[in-house]
């Protein structure tokens, strides 16, 4: 067996897994029921429910991109500044709920959330007013920072630790103050992890569909629920399709934006 | 690396023969063992059935069951339509049939493999010819009403029994609606004197905005959690179909329910047979199962929606048949209007507007 067999699964699994099924999403967005070209269905972004989706979510996911990054940042510098053993625990603190499926963790946040939840059960017994977070877009970008926040945490903390000392030490050396040494050295060395741990989040958040039907009751219409629902209730595959295609390009742009920050284009995700 | 191979078939091979001894074993203990005559893929609503009716009939008839739900009528049509998942017996909507039937997607029943037939009271046959007009495709299960659920605490019966109370401002953020668009337009249609059934653009329009004004009010969109919600108050009025209520009630006895005086929609769900099933015979013993009364029986007494199934209806408590919620008297049935399929046209512009209700703003 030569080593090119060895790869033979791995192009067996694009072509099934993601080269057939990008093609038939091109095919249906392109196409209207009798399988005339068309272009209505990327159009479609056009009308005001679609566009005003398409915004919302690019809004909400970067809301939430920003809120995970400026709490992953300084987490995963406490991280690399305390002992190897005592770190590992807390990663592995961080990780230990994504061991378990996320639709149950957003459906605990339903509960603790909701009007007559966990939350406003405290607050009540505090004697504090109570509050109606669920339903909200509040509740939904809460719901993204917590579902991917260990997205945001891990790739950072990874790329931090790889940073020796002595590079540290060499810029304090030569006369940089504390704040010089972290925005001269620390952060431009930390942008790959920075831009993966970034996309990693915007990505899922963008598309979501879950979450905001969670958390948002249903009333808050995200481009992922618009595909979504063009799928199964409009069973319009030709609209879902064009629409995602739509999504996919927006999401390739802002990719592309994230890979100028990336100064030795590590960024693999 | 050859030898692990082989190895690893020899393996493989002793499993699966072994395997096939404790298969062997198994039945020749007298009952059946699931599965020894071939399985049945069932398609049901979610939470529509006793549980322990599967277990039964696999007993009784050695046949596998395979079972999925679905969440809605519209969430259902394209994975049968598409044809990649293939089920050998479902449960739709009315409507839905027609769509079905319509499309060629469902099968005639051979009933002569349905004998328990017999036991569907005449009334129901006669209703389910409004979308299977010679009654050869669909055997009813269950039927029911939409109407209003509320909470006695905060609500009184005189304002439950308008659909106004759906846009009354008192109730701002204590009212649930469906996710499902034909049963969310149906109190603003009917409100607007209009048909369920129309098809008139402008109609529809004006019921949409009616829903649009509606939305600052509304808690959420939901389906199955609406009984949580109602149940836990942290609703006081919702959408219901009548046979959620009685499943409710006995987690909180102040829900009440009502069917408004403009009218409202009348439903019937019943067992169909898609074109590409692959055991049909299976099926259709499935169906004739659960047409037997004392099954008929445990399923109405789970599910709570009203059973078309005259032979379980004499087994059952006073007590159930005497609600009028669940059994509703004529008068109920004749203000109420059964929903027909309105074409492909329609279903895009139902929800083209539906989707202008959910993109709304609420603020």
């Amino acid at each position: 067996m030569g080593k090119k067999s060895f790869a033979l699964p791995y192009v067996v699994w694009m072509i099934g897994f993601t080269i057939i099924p990008l093609a038939m999403i091109v095919f249906y967005g392109l196409t209207d029921n009798s399988g005339a070209f068309t272009l209505d269905n990327v159009a479609a972004i056009m009308t005001a429910e679609h566009a005003q989706a398409l915004w919302l979510s690019l809004g909400l996911a970067l809301i939430s991109t920003a809120i995970c990054l400026l709490l992953a940042y300084p987490l995963a510098m406490i991280l690399k500044s305390i002992s190897k053993n005592r770190s590992s625990l807390i990663v592995f603190i961080f990780i230990l709920p994504m061991w378990m499926n996320s639709l149950l963790r957003t459906m605990a946040w339903q509960t603790i959330l909701s009007n007559q939840g966990i939350l406003n059960l405290v607050l009540e017994f505090l004697g504090l007013p109570t509050v109606q977070v669920i339903n909200t877009t509040g509740a939904i970008i809460f719901g993204m920072v917590y579902d991917f926040l260990p997205f945001m945490v891990l790739p950072i903390y990874n790329v931090l630790i790889k940073i020796g000392q002595d590079k540290v030490e060499a810029a304090r050396d030569l006369g940089a103050n504390g704040v010089q040494t972290f925005f001269r050295v620390t952060l431009p060395l930390s942008m790959p992890g920075v831009v993966s741990g970034i996309t990693m989040v915007f990505v899922p958040a963008m598309t979501t569909f879950v979450i905001s039907t969670l958390l948002g009751g249903g009333k808050i219409l995200l481009i992922g629920n618009v595909i979504e629902q063009a799928f199964t209730s409009g069973s319009n595959w030709h609209l879902g399709s064009g629409l995602s295609l739509v999504l996919m390009v927006f999401i390739l742009i802002s990719m592309a934006i994230l890979a100028k920050y990336d100064p030795e284009g590590s960024n693999v995700v | 690396m050859k030898k692990r191979i082989a190895l690893l078939l020899a393996l493989v091979l002793t499993l699966t023969a072994l395997a096939g001894c404790s298969n062997a074993e198994s039945s020749q203990e007298g009952e059946f063992t699931p599965g020894e005559n071939g399985v049945v893929k069932v398609y049901n609503w979610g939470d529509y059935i006793d549980e322990s009716v599967i277990d039964m009939f696999e007993a009784e008839t050695g046949i596998e069951v395979v079972y999925d739900v679905f969440q809605n009528n519209e969430e259902m049509y394209p994975i049968i339509e598409a044809g990649g998942t293939v089920y050998d017996v479902v449960c739709p909507s009315d409507y839905m049939i027609a769509k079905m039937i319509e499309n060629g997607l469902v099968q005639e029943i051979n009933f002569d493999n349905v004998p328990n037939i017999e036991y569907i009271g005449d009334i129901h046959m006669e209703s389910a010819r409004a979308f299977d007009p010679e009654n050869k495709y669909a055997v009813p299960y269950t039927y029911g009403t939409l109407g209003i659920m509320y909470n006695t605490n905060y609500v009184t019966d005189e304002e439950a029994a308008t659909w106004n109370i759906l846009w009354d401002e008192k109730y701002s953020q204590k009212i649930v609606m469906y996710e499902s668009v034909r049963d969310s337009l149906t109190p603003a249609l009917e409100l607007l004197g209009y048909s369920l059934n129309t098809t008139d653009q402008g109609e529809l329009e004006e019921a949409t905005q009616m829903l649009i004004d509606q939305k600052p009010l509304v808690y959420a969109y939901v389906m199955d959690q609406i009984k949580d919600q109602m149940i836990n108050e942290e609703v006081y009025v919702g959408l219901a179909y009548s046979g959620e209520v009685l499943a409710i009630q006995e987690e909180n006895p102040d829900i009440a329910f009502s069917v408004p005086e403009e009218g409202s929609n009348y439903f019937v769900d019943a067992w169909v047979i898609p074109s590409n099933a692959e055991n049909k015979e299976n099926a259709e013993a499935w169906i004739n199962f659960l047409c037997r009364p004392d099954i008929a029986q445990m399923n109405f007494e789970y599910i709570t929606y009203s059973t078309p199934n005259d032979g379980a209806v004499e087994l059952l408590d006073e007590e159930y048949l005497s609600n009028e919620d669940v059994f509703p008297d004529d008068s109920v049935i004749e203000r109420c209007e059964v929903f027909e399929y309105l074409g492909e046209d329609m279903d895009q512009l139902y929800a083209e507007l539906w989707t202008q209700v959910k993109a709304a703003s609420v603020n």
